[in-house]
């Protein structure tokens, strides 16, 4: 089952990459991993009349430098690469106007970006659905990605959808972030079937802490979002998969972890992470990996001993055993002997996503940059719509404690 | 990459603008070593082969054969224009980019903006639609000038309004010269003010240069020159090149930009940032490094920086940076600031406080009032327009010594 990506934006396209990097380089066909490399090739890539690799990928950008620079560190790899038509930018870019991306661009081009959407998904023997790769920052990949989901939602209804978002940094990369966040994220709530949110800080200390990467540069930061999106999307032997390496991603994903509407905000953890050149030196044992991960899981609460069974850490509505679900591969990731890892829906995000909405309503109460959007075509009762969302979704998330 | 269109309006405009190519064109033959044709070039340049049978423009990365100005140059008089032909500049503008006359505005804003604005509207409008045909993606419209003045200023804010009116979707960002105390232009304050009016109305973006500031940084190197210590290039004679809302860095090699609220004296690296910044209320900060810096140690010195300086509560954050790899042609570094804050207020003030000291005489007045389709009223209008943009930033540094509490959130009902 096959997984259509759309790169949106200047983060998408670059996040997007890796992804596809880390994947390739993951796919080393020897010995017991014949499978699981058929799997994943399939899941990710499909075989061009000349024998080669190409991404099942749509690049889409509102100006050109970035996915040519994708596109052609793809292609130099020499082992991979994007199709040649599978791609669309523009000159000018979005401005970092969410309403410019949405109200303006996205309307604009939506054929043409639905068409080379529909050609992926023809290529495709069966979908396992989409995985929409953006930042919320900006203007491409939060504006025009929230209308590009919204038409994936419209033509492909039966279609799982995870969009994966990365959010930036909360210092500030770009002065109206919290805005194109705020809207990006209470639109996606109603069209998303699951988002899968990985945050620049938290990132940004995996590289300087665990990776001691110094200085730590968007390419890094990347290269730990691919490896991180690699653990949780390649093929693994799932409770539903009765043996075989599972053929719906998406769904299973979907279905086990985003178990409420109210609740579709994943975060993800990986054990271990490390500098490369240390990776040789170690070893690992499932036991210590599983219990670094409960600790990274539970960090942020007072809880004591016990596995992942214990009933202590979910909610009350959910039993501990539907809660919690194991994917297997018997084979070693992306050059680590052991690695796990978890993929939750928790509280983790809550306190970003507070920070978020606080700061895009205290410029939203004095109408700071409302001008740029209006004259995009938004109105004030847009913004109140998206804060009431994201204001709900807090309130879900903050009452998770019984 | 996307193209922009220069406009310069006015003997200053014409005087500034033409520093400002001779400029670009040193920038570009200092970093471009293969003389080919590149993107960065050809944000403000076209490059024309009079071979060719079709007009001759060629494309991104074809040798550079001849360079032209994407500019319109726009005077009531013929001096300045004339000399920008004779000198080293002359290939670089075709006669299909100029637009003058030969009596001037006569330092009068109303003949500027209402007669010569309606008898050159067409001629204008075709110029500049010529300019931005050429362009594969026009971004912004650069506009320089002075205030002072009538054509700069008169003429000046009639462009930017036709701008406006033609090209809606298309940025407008507007250099302007302020008169210093000591100018001889006696009614400049008149034409200041009405022209203010139109700025706030139609520009995108102002970028305000005061005469006085720019002379004391001019003394200030001297002295520093005199002084033993290495002098440096001011350089004020530049426009910046960023993408749409926003700054880019590397690739963009060449971003100059024109002094702004003078006092920033930020283009060399040996000063640290006067205290005067200190006193503003700032609304946003942004700061283009022009230098080899590592992203990082850049970004450990502005965060030094930053809790300094005092923003408005709604925007805590406003601050973003650039970098760009390749310094300005004579330096190893530059650091450019460019500052949305109140540092502008007392300037607007006393520029309110001349307009009043004429006006309250009716000095010189009749001179305007005779201009065919000028009222007292514009007079009036532009004077409280001034007076309600100066009590906007007094609000602004009222708020600053206050902490401002988060806005009360909206309350879901469980």
């Amino acid at each position: 089952m096959s997984v259509v990506t759309v790169q949106l934006g200047q983060c998408g396209n670059q996040v997007g990459q890796e992804l596809f990097d880390t994947i390739w380089t993951d796919n080393v066909p020897e010995g017991q991993r014949k499978t699981y490399c058929t799997s994943s090739r399939d899941r990710f890539f499909r075989r061009t009349a000349h024998g080669g690799l190409q991404a099942r990928a749509v690049l889409i950008d509102m100006e050109p430098k970035v996915i040519n620079q994708s596109m052609t560190k793809a292609a130099k790899s020499g082992r991979w690469k994007y199709g040649e038509t599978s791609h669309f930018s523009q000159k000018q870019g979005s401005g970092n106007n969410w309403a410019n991306g949405y109200h303006v661009l996205g309307p604009r081009h939506r054929d043409v970006v639905e068409e080379l959407v529909r050609r992926e998904v023809e290529s495709c023997d069966v979908l396992a659905g989409f995985m929409p790769m953006m930042s919320v920052a900006g203007g491409t990949g939060s504006g025009v990605g929230t209308f590009v989901t919204q038409c994936l939602r419209d033509i492909y209804p039966g279609s799982f959808i995870l969009n994966h978002l990365t959010w930036p940094y909360g210092t500030g990369e770009v002065i109206v972030q919290n805005y194109n966040s705020v809207l990006t994220l209470a639109h996606l709530y109603q069209l998303s079937d699951a988002i899968l949110v990985h945050e620049n800080d938290v990132v940004h200390k995996i590289c300087s802490q665990l990776l001691n990467i110094k200085p730590i540069s968007f390419s890094d930061i990347n290269g730990v979002i691919a490896h991180q999106l690699g653990g949780v999307l390649q093929p693994a032997l799932t409770p539903d998969s009765h043996g075989a390496y599972g053929g719906n991603p998406l769904g299973e994903l979907v279905s086990a972890l985003a178990c409420h509407p109210e609740y579709k905000l994943l975060s993800v953890c990986t054990v271990p992470q490390m500098p490369t050149s240390s990776i040789a030196f170690s070893t690992f044992s499932w036991p210590a990996l599983l219990k670094h991960l409960r600790q990274m899981l539970i960090s942020n609460s007072k809880m004591e001993e016990g596995g992942f069974a214990d009933p202590s850490i979910y909610t009350s509505w959910l039993p501990s055993e539907e809660a919690f679900s194991l994917w297997k591969s018997p084979v070693p990731f992306n050059k680590y002997e052991k690695s796990a890892t978890l993929v939750t829906n928790s509280q983790a995000l809550l306190r970003p996503l507070d920070d978020m909405v606080r700061k895009a309503w205290n410029m939203f109460a004095s109408r700071a940059y409302m001008h740029q959007y209006i004259k995009f075509g938004m109105s004030e009762e847009d913004f109140l719509d998206s804060f009431t969302s994201l204001e709900q979704v807090i309130s879900s998330y903050s009452q998770l404690h019984s | 990459m996307t193209q922009s269109v220069v406009v310069q309006v006015g003997q200053c405009g014409n005087q500034v603008g033409c520093r400002f190519w001779d400029l670009a064109l040193r920038e570009h033959a200092h970093v471009n070593k293969r003389g080919l044709y590149d993107e960065a070039l050809g944000s403000f340049f076209r490059n024309v082969d009079t071979r060719k049978s079709d007009g001759g423009t060629c494309c991104v990365g074809d040798r550079i054969h001849h360079l032209k100005a994407r500019a319109v140059l726009v005077d009531m008089e013929e001096g300045v224009v004339n000399q920008i032909l004779q000198g080293p500049l002359r290939e670089v503008f075709d006669s299909t980019q100029l637009l003058t006359d030969v009596s001037g505005s006569g330092n009068n804003w109303a003949a500027g903006y209402m007669t010569y604005g309606s008898a050159y509207r067409e001629s204008i409008v075709d110029k500049l639609r010529k300019a931005s045909e050429h362009c594969d993606c026009l971004q912004c419209f650069f506009l320089i000038h002075s205030m002072g003045g009538g054509t700069g200023s008169g003429l000046g804010t009639r462009v930017l309004s036709l701008l406006e009116e033609e090209f809606p979707d298309v940025c407008r960002i507007v250099t302007s010269m302020y008169p210093s105390l000591d100018d001889d232009v006696i009614t400049s304050p008149y034409n200041s003010v009405l022209a203010m009016r139109e700025l706030t109305e139609h520009a995108d973006c102002v970028l305000p240069v005061e005469n006085q500031s720019l002379m004391d940084i001019v003394n200030k190197i001297n002295v520093m020159s005199h002084g033993g210590k290495p002098g440096s290039v001011v350089r004020s004679d530049s426009t910046i090149t960023s993408g749409r809302g926003g700054l880019s860095g590397a690739e963009k090699p060449f971003d100059a930009m024109n002094n702004i609220v003078a006092n920033l004296l930020l283009n060399i690296t040996r000063y640290e940032v006067k205290n005067v910044l200190q006193h503003p209320t700032y609304a946003i900060f942004a700061v283009v490094s022009v230098e080899t810096f590592q992203a990082e140690s850049f970004g450990l010195s502005s965060f030094r920086l930053r809790p300094t300086l005092p923003f408005v509560s709604w925007n805590q954050e406003a601050w973003k940076t650039g970098l760009c790899s390749v310094p300005p042609v004579g330096h190893a570094h530059s650091l450019l600031a460019l500052a949305n804050n109140t540092c502008v207020k007392p300037t607007f003030m006393e520029l309110r406080e001349r307009f009043t000291k004429l006006y309250k005489k009716k000095a010189h007045l009749h001179h305007y009032l005779h201009v065919d389709g000028m009222e007292q009223s514009v007079f009036d209008e532009a004077f409280s327009s001034l007076s309600s943009l100066i009590e906007e930033y007094h609000h602004l540094d009222a708020t600053k010594a206050r902490l401002i509490p988060d806005a009360p959130r909206l309350c879901i009902a469980t």
